[in-house]
């Protein structure tokens, strides 16, 4: 069945997962649902601890089973490990059929290749892979369907029932010996639980893993002891060099600079640019120079910003110091400036439901003005991808994108035309993880495109000629005349993965990965087939 | 042209690409070996352009081998060009675009 965005979704695969196809944003706008509430084992006896020895006996004394699905969150980033030592764990007990559902999963997780070949883990809902997990999957070697959904959508699919989280597993900077965790202090200090909250929330059975057991109360908690029914200490929960960078160097490259230019003046000049207007943005060298140079630009004018929110940084912090922000809403924290300014007052922790969970009676992005986003590929319709590489293999995470995108009234696309052969503006994206109509502005570095469904924002830009204006398909056209029109990736007829869209419905799937063959070769297959087929009938 | 010797232009940077040629048999045709991070986009292409700049350079008989970093059409031309050049040990008012008569 063709869905909103055009994508073809085999019914083999509605009928398997019981979704329905994309059928635009606000599609189930209105609709009544009965959120899910966890299984609670109560303590009531005073003298009860909910200390454990290790993993092990946390799973043991959980009910660890066959065909379970377990919650991680990824704020300690590439220096997690605490997925790494549940699943090791998991490995060593014999159990099978696993199902990780995890705010995302990267390169620190590559050790879980081998329990994914011996079916230890048959399952993967995350945000998005990378490294060997993603190839794993992108080959087939993952028994089920790998489910990739944005970071709002993971909290609406486990508050509906989409998802059941049997364990939760919530690596804790800091916890006391009742399960009260923060995201601040201790050695892997990585400032929010933001991604928790949903686990502690609606997991069956909580566990808080540290490796900084402080004194009771740890307060105010991120997940609070009401909610964990185990804690284990270990001796490391993640590295803390890769968990908070040092600052990003600001870019030097003249490439970004011209699209952090180009994007700076597509906010100043368009309507929300105002007092108190509200702004998200990532932590590419592009978007992190065009922040710094807005705020230059805020200054002169002496507009002031209502509040950001999404992933922090150095950038968004030193607006907090300079008082160019009123509020800082965090979800995940990039480097070290914004670990340590969480501490700080209107430098505020929230859940990533309170962010970007669609099932909301409303969640932040819905407040943006503008959002600035990274993209692997944007094509004509303005569908993104930042999930699927142009090869077909799975490599990257719809984080907060498809959110953002479609809370924010102004959302600007940030990709350079080319990526060395590879034309990011093109006819089909490769896979669609955000639609179209959630797109507002492509800026590239040959040229600012604006959806034909704003003419408001392109009146807005027109009148302030402030950039080289074109067409999606102008750029497109560009790209193409540079390095000629990519072929569609060959791919296997299996499907190991979908992109869930926000709601729940599918945007869109990911076949298996094929070797590459040149069309002589195909011919020549036909060839042999057609005779074979004679030979037979003969 | 007939290739005489093995040779190589081109490097493995980024957008470039490294073209290797050896001399085959008469008659042998042309051996086409593709390495490219570009292969599923661009495989048929690169395949496309090497075979026409052989045609062009009046290359019948040869073992190709390309190593592509995604460089562009032109870049695989002079680079494939330059490898059959090298391979006659000709560098001297070279014909560029054409063969060594």
């Amino acid at each position: 069945m063709i869905n909103a965005v055009g994508r073809n979704i085999p019914d083999e695969i509605l009928e398997k997962t019981g979704k329905e196809v994309f059928q635009g944003n606000n599609y189930l706008e209105g609709v009544e649902f009965h959120k899910r509430g966890p299984i609670v084992k109560p303590v009531l006896d005073h003298n009860m601890s909910k200390m454990v020895g290790s993993i092990r006996e946390a799973l043991e004394k959980c009910g660890a089973h066959d065909g379970m699905t377990l919650g991680f969150h990824h704020h300690f980033r590439e220096g997690d490990l605490v997925v790494n030592m549940v699943m090791k764990e998991v490995h060593d007990m014999g159990f099978k059929d696993v199902t990780i559902c995890a705010s995302s999963l990267g390169k620190a997780h590559d050790a879980l290749l081998p329990y994914i070949e011996d079916g230890t883990i048959t399952g993967i809902e995350s945000s998005g892979v990378r490294g060997k997990i993603g190839e794993a999957i992108s080959t087939g070697k993952l028994k089920g369907l790998a489910i990739m959904r944005s970071h709002g959508g993971r909290v609406r699919a486990i508050q509906t029932g989409d998802t059941t989280i049997d364990i939760s597993f919530i690596g804790a900077p800091t916890c006391d010996d009742y399960g009260n965790c923060k995201g601040i202090g201790g050695k892997s200090d990585c400032g929010v639980l933001s991604y928790s909250f949903v686990d502690g929330n609606h997991a069956n059975k909580v566990v808080a893993v540290t490796d900084c057991l402080v004194p009771f109360p740890n307060y105010p908690a991120d997940v609070s002891m009401t909610k964990v029914d185990y804690v284990c200490v270990v001796d490391n929960i993640g590295i803390p060099e890769k968990i908070a960078t040092g600052a990003a160097k600001p870019t030097t490259d003249v490439r970004k600079l011209l699209m952090a230019d180009y994007c700076t003046q597509v906010v100043i000049n368009t309507p929300y640019f105002k007092e108190g207007f509200s702004y998200q943005t990532g932590v590419g060298g592009a978007s992190i120079a065009s922040a710094a140079s807005l705020a230059k630009i805020m200054e002169e004018r002496g507009i002031k910003m209502g509040f950001a929110v999404g992933g922090m940084s150095k950038g968004m912090v030193d607006m907090l110091d300079r008082g160019q922000v009123g509020k800082l809403l965090d979800t995940q924290d990039f480097d070290l400036f914004a670990v340590n300014s969480v501490k700080r007052p209107n430098h505020h922790r929230i859940s990533a439901g309170a962010y970007a969970n669609p099932f909301n009676k409303g969640s932040f992005v819905n407040k943006l003005d503008y959002v600035v986003l990274a993209t692997l590929e944007v094509d004509v319709h303005f569908n993104c991808n930042v999930v699927v590489g142009s090869d077909g293999r799975i490599t990257g995470a719809q984080g907060g994108h498809p959110d953002a995108a479609q809370g924010a009234k102004c959302t600007i696309v940030i990709c350079p035309l080319l990526q060395g052969r590879i034309p990011a503006v093109c006819t089909e994206v490769t896979t669609v993880t955000t639609p179209g109509e959630s797109i507002d502005v492509v800026v590239t570095d040959y040229g600012v495109a604006v959806n034909p469904a704003r003419p408001d924002l392109l009146e807005a830009l027109k009148e302030a000629d402030c950039v080289p204006l074109k067409t999606i398909e102008e750029l497109r056209d560009i790209a193409y005349s540079i390095v000629g029109e990519p072929e569609k990736v060959q791919v296997g007829d299996r499907i190991v993965g979908i992109i869930e869209a926000r709601d729940g419905t599918i945007m869109d799937v990911v076949h298996e990965i094929k070797e590459f063959s040149f069309e002589e070769d195909l011919k020549q297959e036909e060839i042999m087939e057609t005779i074979g087929d004679y030979c037979e009938q003969a | 042209m007939i290739i005489q010797k093995n040779a190589v232009a081109g490097t493995l940077e980024s957008s470039d690409a490294m073209i290797m040629v050896e001399p085959a048999e008469a008659g042998e045709g042309i051996d086409f070996e593709l390495d490219s991070v570009v292969i599923h986009q661009f495989g048929n292409q690169i395949r496309r352009v090497t075979f026409q700049t052989l045609e062009r350079l009046g290359v019948k008989d040869v073992h190709i081998r390309v190593i592509d970093k995604g460089a562009l059409d032109c870049t695989l031309k002079a680079r494939i060009e330059c490898a059959v050049y090298r391979s006659a040990e000709i560098s001297d008012g070279l014909p560029w675009g054409g063969a060594i008569q």
